[in-house]
């Protein structure tokens, strides 16, 4: 299995490479990076040129559905719409039915990504019993079962005891607490951002601060215990504000942010469109500059999309009865290249860094990288390809985009895992 | 000028043409229900269906009047949450009233958006009578009409709006009825009661209402509901009502003939005195008449009059 990638040019953080050259893959690995490596018989060759090729995508925040919602998406579905989005690996987190906080559900979840050979998935297990936030989980199976991180993603841990000790324990593991940050007794009964316009909407809101005091009450814990704390998708600006004063005083956390977070605003939501209904909500437009800033200047780590899927029944509904969530892991990298690179807020090697170096390196994953001897995860992405987005055409079951009909530049054209294309553009669909 | 639209959902995206032509419209029907017989044959053969899955005596016994008065058969469907815990969405409601032949159909409803999901859905007309805490635009229509019949015309006047204004749908379509008519809007609450940037819809905010009700032509007192205290919005309705009860020392401090409305129910010597609601200053009675011949007008315009039809 020999596969060589011509004259692309290779951006990889990892090594601060950023140069046009052929790279070649040998059983999986990354044998060499170098100029004019010669075309052997039996190796597959991709040419490359004008293409931008990069360690492979990794989504560190995805909702799966499987087990118990599979009508909303399965491991194979959410991981050939990974593949699609030119994400090489995802994070699947463990809000399914029932909950992943035991073995069989890391595993059973583990087990299907490997099934469906596509991009990998790796199981994140809940940080409480049900994700209740009440009772730990026995984080040493789930660990022993394959769970890369500890999430109650969709409910924040309010109990600040249990958060506590949740970051202490896991320090055994040296394990991500991964934080929903948000304040149920602040956001209680809203439905998107409060301000000028749920008001003018008449839907109830979720102020800013409910991300931002649950943030700051996360940020003490874990200066206090050391755990290790990842931010899933930060939105406000004072919660941006929070990361950063943190960090600046070595704080150990590391923080996300999701594509619809700097692509739209709460102005989004103006006739009830139910796909721009999600948890933290589409934020002002001062929101949005934070959030590009943090994201520029390194406060925020990653870029993840928080991919949740639904049905188009249950987001067919009045605003107040639609659930939160929109997918994300097929339009993710046109929005970074369209809304952040090409409008100049990001170069290329700072979003790689953002969708693959960074996340491998905070949730220890395999990939991130194109040094010789790593894993052969490889995304190659055309930067001047548009394309308008088509729901219709989504690998995943999750139909609930607001970007249905964007024109976007900047898409995947093959996505490589272990050195095997799991996806290829088809030149039909442009 | 003639209406164009298919349903009357809100106050937000209406002209200040196409208000004037629903309260224009709504003079000659104000003289049918001083007739002794209050009939007229203009709807006949026509069906209006009374959607309410809110409880709201008041509002649905004015629609049903004013479609009674103009001829047409009315229906009255209770739907509550019921059918929506047995699984039947809006959606699959609204299915069930277009194929029953609805040319109106009258929605109140808990949830803000629910009335543009139901237009979307049928080709019956439709029109919002009130939908969560987003718009009421017939009670915001009736307002307007009785301050205009008071008044001669509504640009240039001050109106303050006292309450619970987070919650209140009346006072965000009079926000929008009364600013694209010329007038000044007022907003006056506690400030846990004030929604957020609601200055950006056009109205200036107080919360002491003696500032406010200084030089108004019109006040108007919304209802105060006992959960929005439970809720910890207030502490007490004893204290709301000593600090933003309208009696009539507050109402002195307004403008000579100035005009008190409120929606109704009123909660008696909680947002208004008793002297007050009684005095020739109130309107209250007027605007539960006036209520019903605006929804005439709205039903009339909606079912395509105008057209050189007479009411006659
Ligand atoms: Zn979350
Ligand atoms: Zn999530």
């Amino acid at each position: 299995m020999k596969l060589l990638i011509r004259g692309g040019r290779i951006i990889d953080p990892a090594q601060a490479m950023d140069k046009v050259t052929d790279i070649l893959v040998i059983n999986g690995k990354v044998e060499t990076v170098a100029n004019n490596i010669e075309a052997r018989e039996g190796m597959k060759e991709i040419d490359a040129e004008g293409l931008i090729v990069c360690p492979g995508l990794i989504d560190v925040h995805t909702h799966l559905r499987e087990p118990g919602q599979e009508h909303k998406e399965t491991v194979f579905t959410g991981a050939a719409a990974a593949a699609a989005g030119g994400y090489t690996a995802v994070c699947a987190m463990p809000n399914t039915d029932p909950v992943a906080d035991n073995q069989t559900v890391v595993s059973f979840v583990k087990q299907r990504g490997i099934n469906a050979q596509l991009s990998r998935v790796y199981p994140i297990a809940a940080i409480t019993k049900g994700s209740q936030g009440q009772e730990l989980t026995e984080v040493g199976d789930l660990v022993g079962a394959g769970a890369v991180a500890l999430s109650d993603d969709g409910q924040p841990v309010m109990n600040a005891a249990v958060m506590r000790r949740a970051l202490e324990y896991t320090k055994l593991f040296s394990l991500p607490i991964v934080s929903h940050a948000e304040d149920k007794t602040l956001s209680a009964g809203g439905v998107m951002h409060e301000g000028e316009v749920s008001t003018r909407l008449g839907l109830s809101g979720i102020p800013a601060l409910a991300e931002e005091v649950a943030v700051m009450r996360d940020i003490l814990l874990a200066e206090a215990t050391g755990g290790q704390l990842h931010l899933a998708h930060i939105s406000t600006v004072g919660a941006v504000n929070l990361v950063r004063q943190a960090k600046l005083r070595g704080a150990n956390i590391t923080a996300e942010a999701a594509p619809h977070h700097f692509s739209l605003t709460h102005q989004a939501v103006d006739g009830y469109h139910t796909d721009t209904k999600v948890n933290p909500p589409l934020r002002t437009e001062a929101d949005v500059e934070a959030v590009i800033k943090g994201l520029s200047e390194g406060t925020l780590d990653v870029i993840a999309t928080d991919h949740a899927p639904h049905s188009m029944e249950e987001k067919d509904v009045e605003f107040d009865l639609a659930p939160f969530g929109l997918v994300g892991l097929e339009t993710a990298l046109a929005l970074v290249v369209s809304k952040l690179i090409r409008p100049g807020h990001l170069n290329w090697t700072q979003a790689v860094t953002l969708l693959s170096t960074n996340p491998a390196r905070i949730f220890k994953l395999p990939g991130g990288t194109l040094t010789p001897g790593s894993e052969a995860d490889i995304t190659i992405i055309n930067p001047d390809l548009e394309r308008t987005v088509t729901k219709e055409l989504f690998k995943s079951k999750g139909r609930n985009t607001p970007f249905d009909g964007w024109k976007l530049q900047g898409w995947a054209e093959y996505t490589i895992v272990s050195g095997k294309i799991i996806f290829q553009r088809n030149s039909k669909e442009g | 000028m003639r209406w164009q639209r298919k349903d009357l959902l809100a106050l937000e995206p209406l002209t200040r043409d196409e208000i004037n032509l629903i309260l224009d419209t709504a003079v000659p029907m104000k003289d049918i229900i001083r007739r002794d017989i209050k009939k007229v044959p203009t709807l006949r053969g026509r069906t209006v269906i009374n959607l309410f899955y809110e409880p709201s005596t008041r509002t649905r016994t004015s629609f049903e009047l004013a479609g009674k008065y103009m001829g047409a058969d009315t229906v009255n469907i209770a739907a509550s949450g019921s059918s929506v815990v047995k699984g039947e969405t809006l959606k699959d409601t609204a299915k069930t009233i277009q194929v029953m032949g609805a040319d109106v159909v009258i929605l109140r409803h808990g949830m803000a958006g629910a009335p543009k999901i139901l237009a979307e859905t049928v080709t019956s007309r439709v029109i919002n009578a009130g939908d969560g805490t987003h718009e009421h635009p017939t009670q915001a229509l009736l307002d307007l009409f009785t301050i205009r019949e008071s008044k001669g015309s509504i640009a240039g006047l001050t109106v303050t709006i006292v309450g619970d204004i987070l919650h209140s749908r009346v006072a965000r379509s009079n926000i929008w009825g009364l600013t694209k008519l010329g007038a000044k809007v007022r907003l006056v609450a506690p400030p846990t009661l004030m929604p957020p940037g609601i200055e950006q819809l056009g109205a200036e905010v107080f919360y002491r209402p003696e500032e406010a009700l200084a030089g108004s032509d019109v006040v108007m007192a919304l209802r105060i509901q006992k959960e929005r205290q439970q809720k910890g919005l207030f502490p007490s309705l004893r204290e709301y009502a000593k600090i933003y009860g309208i009696n009539q020392e507050r109402l002195a401090l307004a403008k000579d003939g100035c005009l008190l409305l409120h929606p109704g129910p009123i909660n008696r010597g909680i947002e208004l005195s008793n002297t007050v609601a009684d005095s020739i200053q109130s309107r209250i009675n007027e605007q539960v008449t006036n209520g019903v011949a605006v929804r005439m007008a709205i039903l009339f315009l909606l079912m395509g009059g105008g057209k050189g039809e007479t009411i006659n």
